[in-house]
């Protein structure tokens, strides 16, 4: 509920510092380029920033971050920019170089908050090996934003040989998926809703990068493509690739990794994990005879090291996805029309 | 997760599926009451592994489905009022009122908050004092203790500020109904499991020895709703007609007194109007006189009017009673789907119509390409061949009765 | 409808009347649920949780019967497997 009164003498985000004046050039040098100039590049607050020469092929994302609240267990809003990012572009085969960085600040905002936020946007990129260039700040009113919102642009130079993509998935071709799923949606729902359970879920908020370049490296062609799981789920994804590659998607529903966390709050609320978003997991196609390869490569890192081979590809059927039960049947895999919802029925 | 991982082993369901098909000489059909057990049998597909053999017909058993119009329309208009904030379950502010559902009013202002527990509806309503907190109480027996729990806390500290919209629904006058229907194909009940674990289930004695029908109480998971169906296709298959209890970890034959006896300090039987049905004697529950400043109806009365009508081509109303599968009617999933449903049923993840939306047909493929012609022609063609399956199958069925 | 699950009594938090509450184990996660309706489960008891309320305790000796029943359920196999009884046309 909007409309708190804040009693405190927390220093906030005023108008005034999206209004081009001393107190805006103040906030921008102070804060934003103190914490999170590296490179030296954001420092020089032109109207554009000068990239050094790229002598392969560039790959661009760019996404909106919103997300309530702010900080939730296993991250918060700033990580959750850059590595997401970062992400789209790993799983399309680019290594990140370089990130800008617009914000939206509500009016009112504690500036600890930025602080904080900008904290993790800086240890996010050093992790990452990205860095910061250009950036733009707005402030609106009250009650027009939630606390703050990011918008992120990544810039990356595409390693050879380039992925094919979802278009290139065959029949026999297998799915992995990188860990287990559903971790982040059930972090922020928990946190949001105020489900107040212990230990509160925490998001797999977490940078791919590595594991990618080191999955194309290793498996060359036989990587066919990688997407990481974000909003809608696994379910999302495989919908996405289903009807790029115009051939059915067979899940084995055993198979689908899910910890005992995410897995105790979804059967309590009746939603099904596989239609929670992922923030650090993300869907691989392979060639069959590369499962081993890959998993063993995803094995190697921390983040990616509950790996499991969850599906395949097959001739185009009457349904485009479709799980496999255990008891041998297969069913259709929806796409929901929203975010699932706790039920009670 | 104990025990319900016991309850889905795949080598054991197939072993019930084979004594089913076994102690089967014919075919039958067996209506689950509960949503909970439909979506459940759809999920594991166990119809279709009782194919020929056994004729699962779904049943009211979803409240969100049964909730009138006028309730949800009562709701909408409170959420517009400046300060009351309505909550309720996720599954219930999808539902579709004369104006859209709640969750889409929402966008349009309304102050609306999906709740896991009613007890949590309390809890805003102690942390926003200045805000008139209205839960929406929809359920059967099963939900009515939270509920009345809920407004016992409130009372106990004296909260002025909490109401309930209730529109508690009761199982078993619903299955009466259905039962003394001359048009009823239904042989067996399994009654809901987590109803009876509330109400218990002496009160199916009179019913059964009234109609004639065997009642199972049954379980959720796979294993208890196989070993439901064996257990109603035993009785059928030797004329007898008993309740028998298939859930027993949870349901004993007197129920839960102690909820019920906090049912019955709060609410009493009513008539209830049940959407697609009409009004079913005894068929819901309303707050005692005594918790009348605790009923939104009477502390916002003054928004309480209009009679709503349902589009004309919605057949949730057949589809509720069993008289057709949601494959059968003409609109499903072509011009009525989970993204612009006509009737509840296609809404709740309980309803029976997007159940076989979700696990018999889900093709959002075609769904992202709607407003083609080619799409719409792909979506017929789905719900064509669905129904050319029931179809077919009704004609095996009808094969073997004769 | 009445989504409801097995949780485990970690610890009751309050034994009293309409407050009465217990701390649930749902596999690693725990909620704090209400234990009006089932004031007889001790702690390490299952019980099925409804819409943030435990409704009944999960009696054991009963999940034992049903295993065995399943087990030993060959017992009840009074008719013998017919090919008409497979649903496919005779």
């Amino acid at each position: 509920m909007s409309g708190e009164v804040f009693s405190d003498d927390e220093e906030r985000i005023l108008l005034a510092h999206g209004e081009g004046g001393r107190l805006m050039r103040r906030l921008i040098r102070q804060r934003i380029v103190a914490a999170l100039d590296h490179g030296g590049v954001l420092g020089q607050l032109e109207d554009a920033a000068r990239l050094p020469h790229f002598s392969g092929r560039l790959a661009v994302t760019t996404d909106s971050f919103v997300v309530t609240p702010l900080f939730f267990p296993g991250g918060d809003i700033g990580k959750l920019a850059v590595h997401g990012t970062v992400n789209d572009l790993a799983v399309s085969g680019a290594r990140a170089r370089y990130l800008t960085l617009g914000f939206i600040l509500e009016e009112g905002l504690a500036l600890s908050v930025l602080d904080r936020v900008l904290a993790s946007i800086a240890e996010a990129a050093r992790d990452t090996e990205t860095q910061i260039v250009a950036g733009d700040t707005k402030v609106v009113p009250r009650g027009a934003a939630d606390g703050l919102f990011v918008t992120m642009t990544g810039i990356g130079e595409l390693i050879e040989p380039m992925l094919s993509g979802p278009a290139a998935l065959q029949p026999g071709d297998q799915l992995l998926v990188s860990g287990p799923i559903g971790r982040h949606g059930v972090a922020v729902l928990c946190a949001r809703e105020q489900l107040e359970f212990q230990p509160a879920p925490a998001s797999d908020s977490a940078p791919l990068a590595t594991v990618c370049h080191q999955l194309q490296r290793s498996l060359g062609a036989n990587l066919r493509a990688m997407r990481d799981a974000t909003r809608g789920g696994l379910a999302a994804v495989c919908h996405e690739w289903a009807e790029a590659c115009g051939k059915s998607l067979v899940l084995f529903e055993d198979a689908i990794p899910v910890s005992s966390d995410v897995r105790g709050v979804c059967e309590l609320l009746g939603l099904d994990p596989v239609h929670i978003a992922n923030e650090g997991t993300m869907l691989l196609g392979v060639a069959a005879d590369a499962v081993d390869e890959a998993l063993a490569v995803m094995h190697a890192f921390p983040q990616t090291a509950q790996a499991c081979h969850i599906g395949q590809v097959s001739e185009r059927d009457r349904l485009p996805v479709m799980v496999r039960t255990r008891m041998g049947r297969t069913r259709p895999l929806d796409d929901p029309l929203g975010s699932p919802l706790p039920r009670i029925c | 997760m104990r025990y319900l991982d016991e309850f889905r082993d795949p080598v054991l369901a197939k072993r019930l599926v084979a004594q089913i098909r076994r102690s089967a000489r014919r075919s039958w059909t067996i209506m689950e009451v509960c949503g909970g057990q439909t979506h459940g049998l759809l999920r594991y597909a166990i119809d279709v592994e009782l194919e020929g053999v056994v004729h699962l017909v779904h049943g009211p058993g979803c409240p969100v489905c049964v909730t009138p119009l006028e309730s949800i329309d009562f709701a909408q208009r409170l959420a517009l009022q400046p300060g009351v904030l309505v909550t309720s379950f996720g599954d219930m502010l999808r539902v579709p009122g004369p104006h859209g559902s709640l969750l889409e009013l929402k966008a349009r202002g309304a102050n609306v908050r999906v709740v896991y527990s009613p007890l949590d509806a309390v809890d805003l309503a102690r942390r926003y004092p200045d805000y008139q907190i209205v839960f929406f109480a929809v359920g059967f027996e099963t939900t009515a203790p939270a509920t009345a729990l809920a407004v016992l806390q409130a009372a106990s500290e004296n909260l002025t500020n909490f109401s309930l919209l209730v529109a508690h629904v009761r199982v078993q006058p619903a299955m009466e109904a259905l039962a003394s229907m001359p048009d009823s194909r239904v042989q067996g009940f399994l009654a809901a499991g987590h109803v009876c674990t509330i109400t218990g289930y002496a009160s199916y004695e009179a019913f059964v020895e009234r109609y004639q029908l065997p009642v199972v109480v049954t379980g959720f998971e796979p294993l208890d709703l196989l070993h439901g169906i064996w257990a109603c296709v035993r009785q059928l298959e030797v004329g007898s007609a008993q309740v028998e209890n298939c859930y027993r970890r949870s349901v004993r034959r007197e129920g839960n007194l102690r909820a019920q006896q906090l049912v019955g300090q709060v609410y009493q039987i009513c008539d209830r109007p049940w959407r697609g049905w009409g009004i079913i004697p005894g068929g819901g529950l309303q707050l005692r006189p005594e918790w009348r400043e605790f009923d939104a109806e009477v502390r916002f009365a003054s928004l309480l009017e209009s009679v709503v009508n349902e589009p004309s081509e919605c057949r949730s109303a057949d589809v509720l009673a069993g008289r057709i599968k949601p494959t059968e009617c003409p609109a499903f999933a072509v011009r009525c789907t989970p993204d612009r449903p006509l009737g509840a049923p296609m809404v709740s993840s309980e309803g029976a119509c997007a159940a076989y939306f979700r696990y018999r047909t889900a093709c959002t493929w075609c769904d992202s390409l709607r407003d083609s012609a080619v799409a719409d022609d792909r979506l017929r063609t789905t719900a064509q061949r669905v129904r050319e399956d029931t179809a077919a199958a009704s004609v095996r069925r009808g094969y073997h009765e004769r | 409808m009445c989504l409801g699950i097995p949780g485990k009594v970690v610890r009751w938090l309050c034994r009293e009347g309409v407050a009465a509450a217990a701390e649930i184990e749902f596999e690693s996660v725990r909620r704090v649920c209400h234990m009006a309706c089932v004031p007889e489960a001790e702690e390490g008891d299952y019980v099925i949780v409804h819409a943030g309320i435990a409704i009944s305790r999960i009696d054991p000796q009963e999940v034992v019967r049903f295993q065995e029943e399943l087990a030993n359920s060959k017992l009840h196999d009074e008719w013998p497997l017919t090919e008409t009884a497979g649903g496919e046309l005779p």
